[in-house]
């Protein structure tokens, strides 16, 4: 009895289990394990092309695995902002009609209920863009567009929260802000994993990152894994740690200085 | 006494004959029944132009015309000589359903052979449906009875449209904006961010497939009139109008049948007088209407950067 509600509690949200992801002949991932549990934050790092993205999209199920098996919790509610890179900026749509592509089951004609639509609307101010649902969403700023995407993303209600380069492109103070957003959802009970390049201004603030290049190459606590041994191994290129007020800082061991 | 006052006796008798000149194409029987043809296809392929364009395959509606016409040429092709219920109709109808099934399997095919990701789209829509074109042209010359079928749906006529085109466009149209209406989110979701529709739900494969059906559809429905070369310009123009007009995807697609409807309708009834192919008139109507949308647009555009600088 006491054991079956233990395992209640640590039953992952998403499990994958020595997952691999090919693309033709090209193996991005390779016999990646790892966890999501509800309450989690996890941000995952790596070079260029280690497939930071393909993690993600193979938890969602968007990329098919083509070794091991990722398992959903059976009632998971999943989340998703993807790259903004991605998106079509040109498309004919406003910002309420992206938020309210989440409701395309409940309400698929054009006319959307009052209610779905109040729902879309508290969702952008809560997440502080209020008053653009009538607006093109090529008419906003880059912290806003991350925010009507994240909308859309929480206008399901999900268990967790799945996020590629959620500040790729964007400024301190927006990045600051995005952060804080997201810290503020996970308390509030939301699981999040996100996607980073940015190991001093995202990673080194979250409680466990996973350092991937097609391999797993270490995951832990920012102190565990932010190691010039861990880092090396996971860039092919040398780097230092500091300590900053608590927090480590990477910076690259640069070969030679170049003066002008 | 006001010149030119209705009224006056003079001014009717030198108004009504350019009166009856321009009213005399809608008595006759075979011109009312291409315009309504026209105006029917004109507002289902404007309709179907704003998911053409925002899915990047304004290539396809080329393509699947040409494609649609192989398969037209397949099915007269085979000699059925079965007459009477059911197998009879079915034998009667065999170009429009051989071509639906034909439009259908390749549209298929393209998105198989552009999902392997070893080619792009645009390449898959072109070696396939030109293959297709290819061989509905040979048979046509092989074929006395496929000749005798096909010559007409090359460059279109508007002369053979008969009571049961009218039915078939009429139908197919409130089938396509019915389908529209209903799965419209699911359709936005699939058309704006294709990848994350499918993870969330979207039956990506089946509305895919669906559209694919309603493209060949509107094809075939159009054929007649326009002609297969031609077709592919209805479906991209009006949405290439629409999109100048608004940023709004409703808009977008309710604008886009707007403008092919009148486009065509317009279209059409000049051709009668300008005795110019009905096809090559409507699609030179709409391109006009681009013109005049694209310098207004960019007109607007200007102004409004202006007004943003100051």
């Amino acid at each position: 009895m006491t054991t079956s509600l233990l395992f209640d509690e640590v039953q992952p949200l998403i499990d994958a289990r020595a997952i691999s992801v090919t693309y033709g002949l090209d193996t991005v991932l390779d016999h990646v394990s790892t966890t999501v549990c509800s309450g989690d934050f996890v941000g995952i790092v790596g070079p260029s092309g280690a497939g930071k993205t393909s993690l993600l999209r193979a938890m969602l199920g968007m990329v098919p695995v083509s070794h091991g098996s990722i398992v959903r919790r059976s009632d998971l509610r999943v989340g998703y902002v993807p790259q903004l890179e991605t998106v079509d900026w040109n498309f004919p749509v406003t910002v309420r009609d992206v938020v309210l592509l989440a409701a395309h089951r409940s309400s698929p004609r054009p006319w959307v209920p009052a209610a779905l639509r109040r729902r879309a609307d508290d969702l952008l101010e809560q997440l502080g863009v209020p008053g653009v649902g009538d607006r093109h969403i090529r008419a906003l700023s880059g912290g806003q567009q991350q925010r009507v995407f994240l909308a859309r993303a929480l206008f399901g209600s999900p268990d967790v929260l799945l996020l590629d380069e959620p500040t790729s492109g964007v400024d301190v103070k927006t990045r600051h802000e995005v952060l804080h957003l997201l810290g503020d959802l996970n308390s509030a009970g939301l699981a999040v994993v996100l996607t980073t390049h940015d190991l001093n201004g995202i990673a080194a603030h979250l409680p466990r990152l996973m350092c991937i290049n097609r391999r797993l190459i270490g995951e832990g606590t920012p102190a565990q894994v932010l190691t010039p041994a861990v880092l090396e191994a996971t860039y092919g290129a040398p780097m230092d740690v500091l300590d900053h007020m608590g927090v480590p800082m990477v910076v690259e061991r640069v070969p030679l200085r170049i003066v002008s | 006494m006001t010149v030119g006052a209705v009224g006056d006796p003079m001014m009717r008798s030198a108004v009504a004959p350019f009166l009856a000149s321009w009213a005399e194409p809608f008595a006759q029987g075979f011109f009312v029944r291409a315009l309504i043809v026209a105006i029917v296809a004109g507002a289902l392929c404007g309709l179907l132009s704003g998911f053409v364009t925002l899915r990047g395959m304004s290539y396809l509606g080329h393509g699947l015309s040409h494609s649609v016409f192989g398969g037209a040429a397949i099915a007269t092709a085979i000699p059925i000589a079965a007459s009477g219920g059911i197998a009879g109709a079915l034998a009667d109808q065999r170009l429009l359903l051989g071509a639906a099934l034909w439009g259908l399997l390749t549209g298929v095919g393209i998105v198989v052979v552009s999902r392997r990701g070893l080619i792009g789209a645009d390449t898959a829509i072109g070696v396939i449906t030109t293959a297709s074109f290819a061989l509905g042209l040979v048979l046509k010359a092989l074929n006395r009875r496929v000749e005798r079928n096909i010559e007409g749906s090359l460059f279109g006529s508007i002369l053979g449209v008969d009571r049961t085109d009218v039915v078939t466009v009429v139908l197919v149209t409130a089938l396509a904006f019915a389908f529209v209406v209903l799965a419209y989110r699911p359709l936005l979701f699939l058309t704006f961010d294709p990848q994350v529709a499918g993870v969330s739900g979207v039956r990506v494969n089946v509305l895919d497939s669906a559209l694919m059906l309603l493209l060949s559809l509107a094809v075939l429905a159009t054929m007649k009139v326009l002609g297969v070369t031609l077709i592919a310009a209805m479906l991209v123009t009006p949405a290439a109008v629409a999109r100048m007009m608004t940023d709004s995807f409703p808009r977008l697609l309710a604008f886009g049948a707007a403008v092919g409807a009148v486009g065509a309708g317009l279209g059409m009834y000049v051709s009668y007088f300008t005795d110019t192919p009905s096809g090559a008139t409507i699609v030179l109507v709409e391109s006009l209407a681009f013109l005049v949308a694209f310098t207004v647009a960019g007109t607007r555009r200007r102004r409004l950067a202006g007004m943003h600088a100051h």
